[in-house]
């Protein structure tokens, strides 16, 4: 598996998710924000969490239109696997590619703690390696993990099964609990916890790590 | 010429930020402060002459970068 891990001024957990995919087997490369193109026979494009641009404007809203999104947003519509965490999942709604946005918590509060999680849905590359309704810890460390979409797209979300995590108690007011979710064909997940913070024993638990070797195992079959 | 964008969450987005905001005022004691929404202005300088154009441009602009128009509306004034 060949993931290219992208970098925008301002992340700050490009390095971690390097290593958790490359813990799991994969092949790494980095990309800058200016790069134009990923590169070649890249599977899967991981867009980590951080504050890129500062947040300005909204969160992910530049980063959402930088070199280098025109080049995820080719790789997403030929059916390439997307991967985005916190700021990563923000950058992703932003550009259109994850329906709803993420709003300030409700809370207004920055929240930065291990939580518990859900997994929604088992179906799909990245969280075939767990049971649906399975309970999971993972961190979350954000201001705006709020997130928010009409009735009529949850809706939908519900009934093609694409919620992938939810939080067992909500930390940001999120609607129906959301912690992540699918694109339609499965294979863009946008989340606000961060599994690459879970994914060895020092981080005080390896539940994260299951993601990343779903990924893996999902492609190695492909 | 130049351009003011106000942005403002759509009605029925919930906005902790106003909210918050009503919550101080109360508590300054300005009574009666039913709700408070909180949005932003941009304000842009531009080198088109023609005010028709000026503002088919900056609404394109809206809908492509200044605004999320899956969780905001916006207004253009040209002056």
């Amino acid at each position: 598996m060949k993931a290219a891990v992208i970098t925008f001024p301002g992340s700050n957990c490009d390095r971690d998710l390097a290593v958790a995919f490359e813990r799991a087997g994969a092949e790494v490369a980095r990309v800058w924000h200016k790069d134009a193109a990923l590169p070649a026979g890249t599977d899967v494009v991981a867009v980590p969490g951080g504050f890129s641009f500062g947040d300005y404007l909204r969160c992910g809203a530049i980063a959402a239109r930088s070199p280098v999104a025109a080049a995820v947003r080719a790789h997403a519509e030929r059916g390439g696997y997307v991967l985005g965490i916190c700021n990563g999942f923000q950058v992703l709604t932003e550009m259109g590619l994850l329906p709803g946005a993420l709003l300030r918590n409700a809370t207004l509060r920055y929240v930065c703690k291990a939580l518990a999680l859900r997994v929604a849905t088992s179906d799909s590359a990245f969280t075939s390696g767990w049971a649906r309704g399975a309970r999971v810890t993972i961190p979350i460390a954000h201001h705006d993990g709020n997130y928010t979409i009409d009735a009529e797209g949850l809706a939908r979300l519900g009934a093609e099964d694409r919620i992938a995590f939810t939080y067992v108690e909500n930390p940001n007011g999120a609607t129906a609990d959301i912690a992540g979710i699918l694109s339609a064909n499965r294979r863009v997940l946008g989340m606000m916890p961060h599994p690459e913070r879970m994914a060895e024993n020092p981080h005080g638990g390896t539940d994260g790590s299951v993601l990343f070797r779903s990924l893996m195992g999902a492609l190695a079959l492909a | 010429m130049k351009a003011r964008v106000h942005v403002m969450l759509k009605d029925g987005v919930l906005d902790p930020q106003g909210d918050a905001v009503r919550h101080a005022l109360g508590t300054l004691g300005f009574e009666g402060v039913q709700a408070v929404r909180q949005g932003k202005v941009i304000e842009l300088d531009l080198a088109a002459g023609d005010r028709a154009a000026a503002e088919t441009e900056v609404r394109a602009m809206c809908e492509k970068l200044l605004a999320n128009t899956v969780i905001e509306k916006y207004t253009v004034e040209i002056a």
